[in-house]
């Protein structure tokens, strides 16, 4: 077998350097390292200000806005790592985004590969449907949304909030995962068919080890929307045990309003679980497209 | 794909109200269980003898099992919801019981004759405009910038994305309060003299939309770029070794091969932050509040919606405020679709090459 699509980020290094003739140094090198290095600073810098100032007394915030805590200051984040409600919403958000990204990719995953592989009247008509999700927002529907979950009893129930935002992820995964599955060569599927295994064979065998770098992006973008979601569990949820975390951050800053220390210390650890999720699977995603398609 | 063996007698009606499968491929058949799928749904004008006809019955199983889930859920909870919210829209209605009150197109002549939402479909065209212009060619460029070889690469990469990590809740916490009159911002600004430069970056209607664009862009610039770098490892290496023998330099082999082949990546996330503009919520409210947004000249269809019918208690207004923002996302996309995204669909440069 041929190999199917250009496995990751090494082309990415190959292309430049035989290019040039100092293999090992790209070209404008120097160039690249300051606007990469602008650009990281310009990226963090809300952040930092965010996690640092966590480590200030307010009284120090309302000195020096843009200082560096001095002396540093644990209190907060102490405050907040011993208190029950952070870890509660903590486990919620948690819950909410695992069971939302599998059924997203699950559900997605399958639908798309319907859209990409096979031939049938109305296909156009399903793609167009799901399609016209990526027009409706949450928030569009979310009066009618919050009476419907009321009537199946979901209000106050973190399904509530899980299956809706299944459904409202499905058409941004189908978009991007159709793509991927169609890239698939034929050859492969005739190959598969050669050896005996049907259409669900190579959907389970094949399908699903060859579009990893879709399934996993997907995942992913599946996850930090459940994460940060507002407006639906702001409607769904309503006491402070069942919240997740960004519900907890506006709650948590209503009530002390004037201790923006404590609540600068809340948010900033309110994300860090899913900036440690992310960076772990952002190696699992170069990893997959470099090893994803073997010949 | 050459022609298939298209035999419209075998469409059938399938449950969701779309025409069922067909045998495409002669070659598919041999399946073993294509034999025993039951016979429960069509309703059959000839004994399924034929090796074909067995395909399509089989082929039509496998369709319904692999996106009925799909189709249930989506159904239930968007397009029901949505075709709920167009019911109401005709109603005056407070959110209790039924809705009694039926004044028929009423809450959308008000909608289209208020100015303050005209005020808010402006800012949305604008933050449509800038969201492409602005974010298209930097997210562009960094796309590029990270797909070098470079030392560290990985590093940056992780952390460009954090602002899109990061929930609209905690980037407008953290945004409101370092851009307020006496926030970190200008107090930096104060610190290395530029003292001149500082202003009233979220109360101050000139300034308003630009620090909402500033901050959309942070937030947002990394879901560009990680589409990017997505279409790009799809670019085949030989072009660029074929590029590199023919002496192309760097910007050369950018323009002529990555920048079209990247084609479909870019008009799909064009389309993608279009939609994702024209209803922008969360950050603006956050940030602004329901009350200030409209002064402030940020003010958005979505803001307006939430404002007048959920926060005012009118759920029948604000019904028809979402049916009005349905509808013009949807002529938008439409024309999009149309005129831009058609070549990607009908599959020049996605579909398979046959």
């Amino acid at each position: 077998m041929t190999v199917v699509q250009s496995p990751g980020l090494e082309p990415a290094q190959a292309r430049t350097a035989p290019s040039r003739d100092k293999a090992k140094t790209p070209w404008g090198s120097p160039t690249t390292y300051f606007v990469a290095l602008v650009l990281v600073a310009l990226t963090l810098a809300p952040v930092a200000y965010i996690v640092l100032g966590g480590f200030r007394t307010n009284a120090q915030i309302t000195d020096s806005p843009s200082g560096l805590p001095s002396p540093w200051v644990g209190a907060n984040y102490v405050d907040v790592l011993t208190s029950s409600i952070f870890w509660r919403q903590l486990g919620n958000s948690t819950f909410v985004a695992l069971v939302t990204t599998v059924g997203v990719v699950v559900l997605g995953v399958m639908a798309s590969y319907v859209l990409a592989r096979y031939r049938f009247r109305g296909r156009g008509a399903m793609y167009s449907l799901f399609a016209a999700g990526l027009m409706f927002p949450i928030t569009v529907a979310i009066t009618p949304l919050y009476i419907l979950i009321k009537n199946i009893g979901l209000i106050n129930n973190l399904f509530g909030v899980i299956l809706p935002q299944i459904a409202f992820a499905l058409p941004t995964t189908i978009i991007i995962l159709v793509p991927f599955l169609r890239a698939i060569p034929d050859e492969i599927e005739e190959a598969a068919w050669l050896d005996g295994c049907g259409r669900l064979g190579f959907f389970f065998r094949m399908v699903l080890r060859l579009s990893l770098p879709g399934v996993l992006t997907t995942g992913i973008l599946a996850f930090v929307a459940s994460w940060n979601s507002y407006v639906l569990p702001l409607f769904v949820l309503n006491d402070l045990e069942k919240y997740t975390l960004p519900l907890g951050v506006q709650a948590f800053s209503s009530q002390y309003s004037v201790d923006t220390a404590k609540v600068l210390a809340f948010t900033s650890l309110s994300m860090l679980p899913a900036l440690v999720f992310f960076t772990i699977f952002e190696r699992r995603i170069v990893g997959g497209l470099q090893g994803a398609v073997k010949g | 794909m050459s022609d298939s063996s298209v035999d419209n007698s075998l469409a059938v009606q399938s449950s969701t109200g779309e025409r069922g499968a067909q045998a495409d491929h002669g070659r598919s058949g041999g399946g073993a269980r294509a034999a025993s799928s039951p016979a429960a749904r069509r309703p059959a004008r000839r004994p399924a003898r034929r090796p074909s006809r067995g395909i399509g019955w089989r082929q039509r199983l496998e369709i319904t099992l692999l996106s009925g889930p799909a189709i249930v859920v989506f159904v239930g909870f968007v397009i029901f919801p949505v075709a709920l919210a167009a019911y109401y829209g005709f109603y005056r209605w407070k959110g209790f019981g039924r809705p009694t009150d039926f004044v028929g197109f009423h809450n959308y002549t008000v909608i289209l004759q208020d100015p303050e939402f005209h005020a808010a479909l402006l800012h949305n065209g604008l933050i449509v405009v800038l969201s492409l212009v602005i974010q298209g060619p930097v997210g562009l460029l960094l796309a590029l910038l990270l797909n070098r070889k470079m030392r560290g690469r990985s590093i940056i990469r992780v952390l460009v994305f954090v602002p899109w990590v990061v929930s609209e809740v905690i980037a407008g916490t953290g945004w409101s309060l370092m851009l307020q009159t006496d926030g970190a911002v200008n107090d930096l600004l104060e610190k290395v003299g530029l003292g001149h430069f500082t202003a009233d970056w979220l109360s101050d209607p000139h300034l308003a939309l630009w620090s909402l664009m500033a901050i959309l862009t942070w937030k947002y610039i990394g879901f560009a770029v990680i589409l990017f770098m997505a279409g790009l490892q799809n670019i085949p290496e030989e072009l660029y070794e074929a590029a590199a023998l023919d002496g192309a330099s760097y910007w050369q082999t950018q323009r002529r091969i990555t920048l079209p082949l990247l084609g479909p990546t870019i008009r799909i996330w064009g389309f993608l932050s279009i939609i994702g503009a024209l209803q922008l919520f969360d950050l603006v409210y956050i940030i602004w509040g329901q009350y200030v947004a409209g002064t402030a000249g940020v003010s958005t269809m979505a803001t307006y919606m939430v404002q007048y019918g959920r926060n005012a208690g009118n759920f029948g207004y604000g019904s028809a405020v979402a049916v009005v923002l349905f509808i013009i996302s949807m002529i938008v996309a439409l024309v999009y679709q149309r005129f831009v995204l058609r070549r990607d669909t009908e599959g020049a440069l996605t579909g398979r090459s046959k």
